[in-house]
């Protein structure tokens, strides 16, 4: 069971959250919603919730709860840039299916 | 596959609902857009990682535009066709404009706004601003990939309603939905938090390429009041330059003059220089000059600051200005926000420092700190709210509201500027004896004349208990939403009697009818003032009229002829001096009605002394001493 952070991903959270000035980590999740049954969750964490795991990845606090674990397996986060745009993209294993966007997804 | 970005804790959006909305910082020289991604405010750059547009649009020969660095490179090759510092005209007239002979461009006189004459034609300083904005607009949403919600765009403290409305408009233009104006000091007391703050004063030193502001903020629940304004136009981070490029000449000895691409040549060194500055003890300058001449020389840090201090201390002479204007004392100042990239000069760190005897914020880039602020200021609007973050309301009215009073006259209920949203309440009175009914008139503008301001909206308030004129208290309540929509009610204040109407005040209201507006307000402020004196002494002569036509028919038994007589032609005579329109007069003929009544008056109020004592009526006696506190009147509804 694990999570990991690309080098990119890892170095872009640790900016943020400096910047943001508090926070422990990185929360991933999913929940249901959207067109293709399930979306992701990408949220700074202030608490940990007592049911919480956490990952360590480069040097930063992967936290995720274990309901979301069993959908976000093997799961690596990357952070790319696509033209002017930037931002966090999962590579998700366990996707059989995504909707045309890609904030939503189906297992 | 989207890229998603980081939310607060619990605020992750539903998919396909981010809504994301931008803040730009429209500058004389520069502009800058800015969003919140990941809780974070960013500016986005060009493909080339520029986060600056030269705020600079070239009309081409082929139909076409640009905008930023390509339209600056041909500034001096075809001057009448590039638009530069365009933020200068926006909402002015053409004899507004100082100096218009050393602008390289074809100014037209347009009635409402100064317009310029380019190979396409006619462009309203609207236009191109607009082009600027389209051009932030698109890099914004290639970056974001996504519609934008809107935008929040700065415009410096001291806008008018006219310039403010013209960056609307231009924001309107370029397809932007403009979810508010902010004050540019307020955007950088917002990038540095300061809202989440204390409440107390800031002052904001804005040293920009070209201008100076300084501003003095008061922060009230969440609420920024800019207190006063300061500056000088026409002193920036170019004069630093200047100074420098003055030493090395002086220094150079050259044997020939430089030619204009020296000068170029030399002050970008002199630029350079000024940079290097703020982080090395000393700069290099060397240059080849057209001549073969060679320029080797090194600025050190004492005769940098040597050499520009007076530019330094020429800042400080307008901060004390503005902060004796907004009454205030050093001492009060909480924290002072740095902005403009002229403040990353050491030298000015410490004389500000100095001056404040504190610290000065300058952690953030002062180029951006101002979209910085937009930006979240945006972000909030637009909803996108971390619990517990409250909003902040920060727009005003354009133009006073008011209405109208005997004789044509506005009485301003709410200022213009007012933050919103905003309640006034006023109170009337009526004008003659047992009125019932009163028409509220609700007029906008600054002019001192119903028949100048706009009108807005009438109603009547009906079913006021006969009384004495002056009697009633009606309360009027002028309210104004976020949103801008007003309503207005009236009510009596013994019956409790209401009525009400909602407005939307600047429906229908174009920018060359608020430009016109405001123009006409400060050029007949002067006529505005006698009109108005004037009109209320007709208003005064006429109640005293009326008060004694009224008393005469009621107690005649207590004069006897020749008094009545004398009071009679009292009254012609104050009738004939009003119709002449003669204030003086007018002022004579009433004081002389006044004292021959003065008898008089005294029998009346014994007579109704006495009767209050056989406790006949009291009301009266009250009336009449209420009458002593007058507010405005209201006439009767037809």
């Amino acid at each position: 069971m694990s999570i990991t952070m690309t080098e990119a991903a890892a170095k872009h959270v640790g900016k943020a959250l400096t910047q943001r000035g508090k926070g422990i980590g990185l929360r991933l999740g999913v929940r249901t919603a959207g067109c293709s049954g399930m979306a992701y969750k990408l949220e700074y964490v202030d608490e940990l919730n007592p049911d919480d795991l956490v990952f360590e990845s480069s040097g930063v606090k992967i936290v995720i709860d274990p309901k979301s674990l069993a959908y976000l397996d093997g799961t690596e986060l990357d952070f790319t840039r696509e033209g002017l745009n930037e931002g966090f993209k999962f590579n998700n294993p366990n996707v059989k299916d995504e909707c045309g966007c890609g904030e939503s997804f189906h297992v | 596959m989207a890229l998603l970005q980081i939310a607060e804790p619990g605020a992750s959006p539903l998919p396909h609902q981010t809504r994301h909305a931008i803040g730009i910082d429209l500058g004389t020289t520069n502009s800058l857009v800015a969003s919140v991604r990941s809780g974070i405010a960013h500016v986005m750059n060009d493909v080339e990682g520029r986060a600056l547009v030269p705020s600079v649009v070239r009309y081409m020969e082929d139909g076409s535009v640009l905008v930023g660095y390509d339209a600056l490179k041909a500034i001096a090759k075809d001057p009448k066709n590039t638009v530069a510092s365009v933020k200068r005209l926006m909402g002015r007239g053409y004899s507004d404009i100082e100096h218009r002979e050393n602008l390289p461009l074809d100014l037209v006189d347009v009635p409402g706004m100064v317009s310029v004459k380019t190979r396409q034609g006619v462009k309203t300083p609207v236009e191109v601003s607009a082009e600027i904005l389209r051009v932030l607009n698109d890099r914004a949403q290639q970056t974001l990939k996504q519609d934008i919600v809107g935008a929040v765009i700065t415009v410096p403290a001291y806008f008018d309603d006219a310039q403010r409305q013209a960056t609307k408009d231009a924001a309107r233009l370029a397809g932007l939905n403009v979810l508010r104006l902010l004050n540019e000091p307020t955007a950088a007391a917002v990038a540095y938090g300061l809202d989440n703050s204390a409440e107390g004063v800031y002052a904001v030193y804005d040293l920009g390429g070209g201008t100076f502001d300084i501003s003095i903020l008061r922060l009230t629940r969440g609420v920024f009041e800019v207190l006063a304004t300061g500056g000088d136009s026409a002193l920036g981070g170019d004069d630093f330059d200047r100074r420098i490029y003055c030493w090395v000449l002086d220094q150079a000895k050259l044997k020939s003059p430089p030619t204009v691409e020296d000068t170029a040549l030399l002050l970008l060194r002199a630029r350079e220089a000024k940079e290097y500055l703020s982080t090395h003890p000393e700069a290099p300058i060397t240059a080849r000059l057209a001549s073969g001449e060679i320029v080797d020389l090194t600025l050190d840090m004492a005769t940098f600051a040597e050499i520009s201090q007076t530019l330094v201390s020429k800042t400080l002479q307008p901060v004390k200005k503005t902060l004796r204007d907004a009454g205030l004392r050093v001492a009060e100042v909480q924290g002072v926000v740095m902005v403009g990239g002229a403040t990353r000069i050491p030298l000015i760190q410490r004389a500000v420092g100095e001056f404040f005897k504190q610290e000065p914020l300058n952690n953030l880039d002062p180029d951006k700190v101002v979209a910085l602020g937009a930006a979240i200021q945006a972000n909030l609007l637009a909803g996108n709210r971390a619990p517990g973050e409250d909003w902040l309301l920060l727009d005003v009215i354009p133009l006073s509201l008011g209405l109208e009073t005997m004789g044509g006259l506005v009485e301003k209920v709410i200022p213009r500027n007012s933050t919103l949203p905003v309640a006034r309440a006023q109170e009337f009175t009526t004008y003659r004896d047992g009125q019932t009914a009163m028409m509220i008139h609700v007029v906008q503008g600054e002019r001192e004349l119903v028949d100048d301001c706009r009108s807005l909206a009438r109603f009547e308030l009906r079913g006021i208990p006969p009384m004495v004129a002056g009697a009633a208290r009606i309360r009027v309540t002028f309210q104004v939403d976020a949103d801008g929509l007003l309503s207005v009610t009236a009510s009596e204040q013994t019956t409790g009697v209401e009525a009400h109407v909602e407005v939307k005040p600047s429906y229908g209201l174009s920018d060359d009818q608020i430009t016109g507006m405001l123009k006409a307000s400060v050029d007949n402020a002067r006529d505005d003032a006698q009109t108005r004196a004037l009109k209320e002494t007709q208003v005064d002569a006429q109640r005293l009229i009326e008060a004694v036509r009224s008393a005469l028919v009621e107690d005649r038994h207590l004069l006897n002829d020749a008094e009545y007589q004398l009071i009679e032609s009292g009254i012609v005579k104050l009738q004939t001096a009003s119709l002449s329109g003669n204030r003086r007069q007018m002022t004579i003929a009433m004081d002389d009605l006044d004292a021959d009544c003065k008898d008089f008056a005294g029998r009346r109020m014994n007579q109704a002394v006495n009767r209050a004592l056989s406790g006949k009526s009291i009301e009266s006696v009250e009336a009449t001493i209420e009458q002593l506190h007058q507010p405005k009147m209201v006439k009767e509804s037809k």
